[in-house]
């Protein structure tokens, strides 16, 4: 780890000026994967703003009959909630379907969206990696990538975001609420918020420097069936090697994200439109276009078949 | 003591605290977190500085150069041990390769440095700055492109090859017959403590408390390799987080640390980070491995052949996963091969159960395939197949041998009868579910060892020898042990372990540590009670010790004061004729598995799972039980999700961390049995025991493999088994 400098925040326009005056600075929060990335000496931020103390800890109720969760909500806290849990089901899902007790008690809301990938040529720093390191080139093309994107790749990258939470969101038409260091604020559809790889697989996120999320709202609840089925090798503390997220109506349409197969949570409007017709056309608009390794190419009969138990549970609930 | 024939009536047979389920006495310690382990031993080694090791970037190839300026003006920093410094070194027998590289490279993340500071987060900083140009040369890191050229081994704990009768011809005429090809992966012990070392020098000699298996190896490890006698070494490793095999020999943690405190002139620590467990140290190699079987249409078994391929760096041996199949099954006409490749990969050696835990994943698959060919149940196959003498020499005998009572009482106990003999015919909700058994069978080591009993004027008795506890339960049936045959309760009884200073014992590995330590710790005890009885003017063929007391007719003397004022001491060694040379001594087992696979996603999930062991007379059933559940659990990672993925163009295990080197978690293991037959082995020792920490892992993986085809229908032969290797051969969804 390089000796950083830190300091603690008192409120969300404080902590984005603070990261706007102080090049390579970085908030802090849960440190669930910053801390480990650090210790990799893959993170070395200069300076680290401590941002738990500005509250953005609740989660309460939009105008619009959403739900507005503060960018420090832990996720346990957010998966537990009651309202999440009647209407918003697919969101509590996804968490617990995610990390372990501990790790969910730290992680945020936040935290979780900016979470950095699991592909492990980018944990070992002898490897290229565009990622980490920009123009170095891609050591998981060509080696080992069972669990890796086929979707929205690039030559550069083929690493894909790891998180469950991310793919709920989705799903729910979630929108990113931010604070940037002059103090002006904006929201980002979810839909806009992850980037795909393309030759810049280091800039993830549509977040400008020093920009600082403040919240995630939820739009008012759409009801239907919420069911979340991640699919991973052992039964619990695993990333997905992919994730199924739906919600589907009494009338079989509905919308349904993927996880583990890009660069962000992965949706498709033309597949959205054919859950009527079951999972085959579902899948087949939804892995439109998908490019798999030898190692992955397994995800793309895994995606129909985990899609068809989906609707098919979907079914037997109505 | 000299054991040379078979064990009659002892003090052992009493079972007044043998046997008995006792919670393991160094339990509080351990759950209270005051076990001092290696890397905490501030109290012994006051203000140690902090090594970090700096592994290479390249798996096969040469330093051209290497720059310390940055590094050594970082701060903190306080010495950088490179091969350029280190002056000369040794390399001793326990090492396939050197544990400082420089200037040649022998395997990625092999150490090329290590930077002393007075932080850990210092001296992990600075060796970042380290700058090295490296020229990369090339390696062969792919087994099945090297196997081709793969040698008859020069080392190895079995023969090469072994042949009986005439393989080939009986093989062509068998009237059924299997030839199918398995594979195992590399895989790593993924130990909870890391490798883990403090060592201080005073004058010329070096102290080290380091995280070890094997106490006096480690002696001679250290002195081989610093080029210093043996006398000036003295290692302690009372406490030790999990070996596996991984630490029978001194890694770069314990040479660096020493080298590290020469420079630095101070105490040094150096743990291994978690991804250099994995490519710094040593793996169980992967295997090839090609098994044919001929029989009778009525089961019999005519001829079996096990060929098995692994590979390792030059000088390193083999892994000897052909050499259950020359004792576990019957057959007139047999043939094993193990054949050596070399290899650029880090070293490969020993991991549970070596040999043994990899050959049964595959032979045991082969003898589900032969019965479902036979159209005969899997263990009424093997059980036409059992036979009670060493195959290739009838005329040794097993010492013991209850492989059918095993699978008959397991069979019973599972519900085995419950097993549609239809692969995938049984369905729950979105799961199928099948069941699937192996045999499991383990060798039995007798190895000497030593241990000293003291005597104080207390009565209480204090037991020293250089025995470790891998989290296995040493502590305890050591203690149980002592206080039997001294006749105290075992709340007076003292061990003490893992200290060089101690009588050399077997040390802790091949499932050996039980009954060998105990049995040493028994001849200690029974020369002390000589000791004692001749002190008080005893026949010490009559003397009873029972209570606390030593007893001769009317007359009783209490321990405590027998010793009197000093203190009485024995000391004595167990060591072995050649009763194993007559007698083949193995462990066996049965193990049950049923699984349920997801009909969708092929997702697979263990459902319950039982061992039933026949392993000599159990010493403690809490711990046995401890060590066979952690074993299956082990197995269960081997036949599911573990693999140490190797990049076959950079030459190192990708997936060197736990978050992508899958090991079973709680929600993998929802239910275990573990039965111990009632028996006891009268030729294995004194203490009528054998092991069991091995024998639990083999087989578990093939009974997993088993119980998949029968849930879902799909055979795969390559292991891990994972949900990629069976989708596409699941029916469609309906």
């Amino acid at each position: 780890m390089k000796a950083f400098s830190y300091e603690r925040a008192t409120s969300p326009a404080e902590a984005a000026a603070l990261a706007g005056r102080t090049p390579g600075a970085r908030f802090i929060a849960g440190g669930t994967n910053l801390l480990d990335l650090m210790k990799l000496q893959i993170e070395t931020p200069a300076h680290l703003i401590d941002i738990n103390g500005i509250g953005l800890d609740r989660i309460e109720a939009t105008e619009e009959g959403g739900l507005r969760i503060g960018a420090l909500v832990r996720n346990t806290d957010l998966a537990a909630d009651q309202r999440v849990r009647r209407d918003y089901a697919l969101l509590s899902r996804a968490l617990l379907a995610g990390a372990s007790g501990q790790l969910r008690n730290m992680a945020t809301t936040a935290g979780n969206l900016m979470q950095r990938t699991r592909c492990p040529y980018f944990y070992d720093s002898n490897q290229p990696c565009n990622k980490r390191q920009p123009g170095s080139g891609c050591a998981a093309i060509g080696g080992f990538s069972r669990a890796h994107a086929m979707l929205g790749t690039s030559e550069a990258c083929i690493a894909t975001h790891p998180s469950d939470m991310a793919v709920a969101m989705r799903a729910l038409d979630a929108t990113v609420e931010t604070v940037r260091p002059d103090g002006s604020v904006r929201a980002i559809p979810i839909a806009d918020f992850h980037r795909l790889p393309g030759d810049t697989p280091h800039i993830e996120t549509a977040l400008d420097p020093g920009e600082l999320i403040t919240a995630v709202t939820l739009p008012k609840p759409v009801g239907g069936r919420h069911i979340y089925h991640k699919v991973r090798d052992r039964a619990s503390y695993a990333f997905a090697l992919i994730s199924v997220g739906a919600i589907v109506q009494k009338d079989g349409s509905g919308r349904v994200a993927l996880g583990g197969v890009a660069h962000k949570p992965w949706r498709v409007e033309a597949a959205d439109a054919q859950l009527p017709a079951g999972a085959k056309a579902t899948a087949a608009a939804l892995l439109a276009g998908a490019r798999p390794t030898q190692d992955n190419a397994f995800k793309i009969p895994l995606v129909e078949r985990t899609l068809g138990a989906v609707l098919a549970q979907a079914e037997a609930m109505r | 003591m000299k054991f040379d024939a078979p064990a009659t009536t002892n003090p052992i047979d009493q079972l007044k605290a043998v046997g008995k389920p006792t919670s393991r006495i160094d339990g509080p310690l351990k759950t209270t977190g005051t076990a001092p382990y290696a890397y905490e031993r501030h109290d012994a080694a006051a203000n140690p500085a902090y090594g970090f090791i700096l592994g290479s970037a390249i798996a096969k190839g040469r330093i051209a150069s290497i720059d310390l300026t940055q590094a050594k003006a970082a701060p903190g920093v306080i010495a950088i041990v490179t091969a350029e410094n280190a002056g000369k070194l040794g390399k001793p027998t326990g090492h396939t390769v050197r544990m400082l590289a420089g200037p040649a490279i022998d395997h990625y993340d092999q150490a090329v440095a290590l930077v002393v500071a007075d932080s850990f987060e210092q001296a992990r900083a600075a060796a970042r700055l380290i700058r090295i140009d490296y020229v990369r040369a090339k390696g062969a890191f792919d087994l099945a492109a090297a196997k081709d050229g793969a040698v008859v081994p020069e080392t190895g704990w079995t023969a090469p090859d072994s042949a009986a009768g005439d393989f080939d011809g009986a093989f062509a005429k068998a009237p059924v017959k299997l030839d199918a090809i398995y594979t195992t992966p590399d895989q790593c012990h993924a130990s909870m403590e890391p490798h883990a070392t403090m060592a201080a020098w005073s004058g010329g000699k070096l102290t080290l408390w380091t995280s070890n298996q094997m106490v006096a190896g480690a002696v001679g490890d250290m002195a081989g390799t610093l080029l210093i006698p043996k006398e000036n070494i003295h290692v302690m490793a009372p406490y030790v987080g999990g070996g596996f095999g991984s630490k029978l020999w001194v890694r770069s943690d314990a040479v660096l640390a020493a080298l590290g405190a020469r420079a630095a002139g101070r105490p040094v620590k150096v743990a291994l980070t978690r991804p250099q467990v994995f490519n710094n140290t040593t793996h169980r190699p992967a295997t090839i491995q090609r098994i044919r079987i001929g029989a009778t249409r009525d089961g019999k078994i005519t001829a079996i052949g096990h060929e098995t391929w692994s590979g390792d760096l030059p000088g390193g041996g083999p892994e000897g996963a052909a050499a259950q199949t020359r004792l576990l099954y019957a057959g007139e006409n047999r043939m094993t091969k193990t054949r050596l490749a070399v290899l650029d990969l880090p070293e490969g050696n020993a991991m549970r159960a070596p040999g043994e835990a990899p050959g049964m994943m595959a032979l045991e698959v082969a003898m589900d395939e032969m019965a479902e060919k036979l159209g005969m149940d899997p263990i009424r196959f093997r059980t036409i197949n059992d036979i009670q003498v060493d195959p290739e020499k009838p005329e040794r005998p097993f010492s013991q041998r209850a492989l059918i009572e095993c699978m008959e009482s397991g069979a019973q106990r599972f519900g085995w009868n419950r097993r549609s003999t239809r692969p995938g015919s049984v369905r729950d909700g979105r799961w199928l579910v099948g069941m699937g058994m192996a045999a499991a069978f383990r060798n039995n080591h007798l190895i000497k060892s030593a241990a000293r009993v003291r005597l104080d004027k207390h009565g209480m008795v204090t037991v020293e020898t250089d025995m470790t506890d891998i989290g296995t339960g040493s502590y305890t049936i050591i203690a149980q042990t002592a206080a039997e045959t001294m006749g105290v309760a075992l709340e007076r009884v003292t061990v003490r372990l893992g200290d060089s200073a101690f009588p050399v014992s077997c040390g802790s590995g091949g499932q050996f540590g039980a009954v060998n330590s105990t049995a040493g710790v028994y001849a200690a005890c029974m020369k002390l009670r000589e000791a004692i009885a001749q002190k008080l003017g005893f026949n010490s063929a009559d003397a009873e010790f029972a209570g606390g007391q030593v007893r001769v007719g009317n007359r009783s003397v209490d321990l405590g004061e027998a010793a009197g004022e000093g203190e009485l001491s024995a000391e004595d060694v167990i060591e072995y004729g050649d009763i194993a040379k007559r007698y083949q001594q193995s462990t066996f087992g049965a193990h049950f598995v049923e699984v349920a696979v997801d009909a969708a996603t092929a997702e697979i999930r263990v459902r319950r799972m039982l061992a039933v062991c026949a392993a000599g007379r159990i010493l403690n059933p809490i711990s046995a039980r401890s060590q066979v559940i952690g074993a299956m659990t082990m197995g269960v990672g081997a036949a599911l999700m573990e693999e140490a993925v190797v990049d076959k163009r950079f030459g190192f295990f990708v997936n060197h961390d736990l978050a992508s080197y899958e090991v079973p978690v709680h929600a993998d293991i929802p239910h275990q049995e573990v039965i111990f037959l009632d028996e006891t082995d009268p030729m294995s020792s004194p203490m009528k025991a054998k092991g069991v920490g091995e024998l639990g892992i083999c087989g578990v993986a093939a009974a997993v493999a088993n119980a998949i085809y029968n849930a879902c229908g799909v055979r795969v032969r390559d292991y891990p088994v994972t949900l990629d290797k069976i989708i596409g051969n699941l029916p469609p969804l309906a």
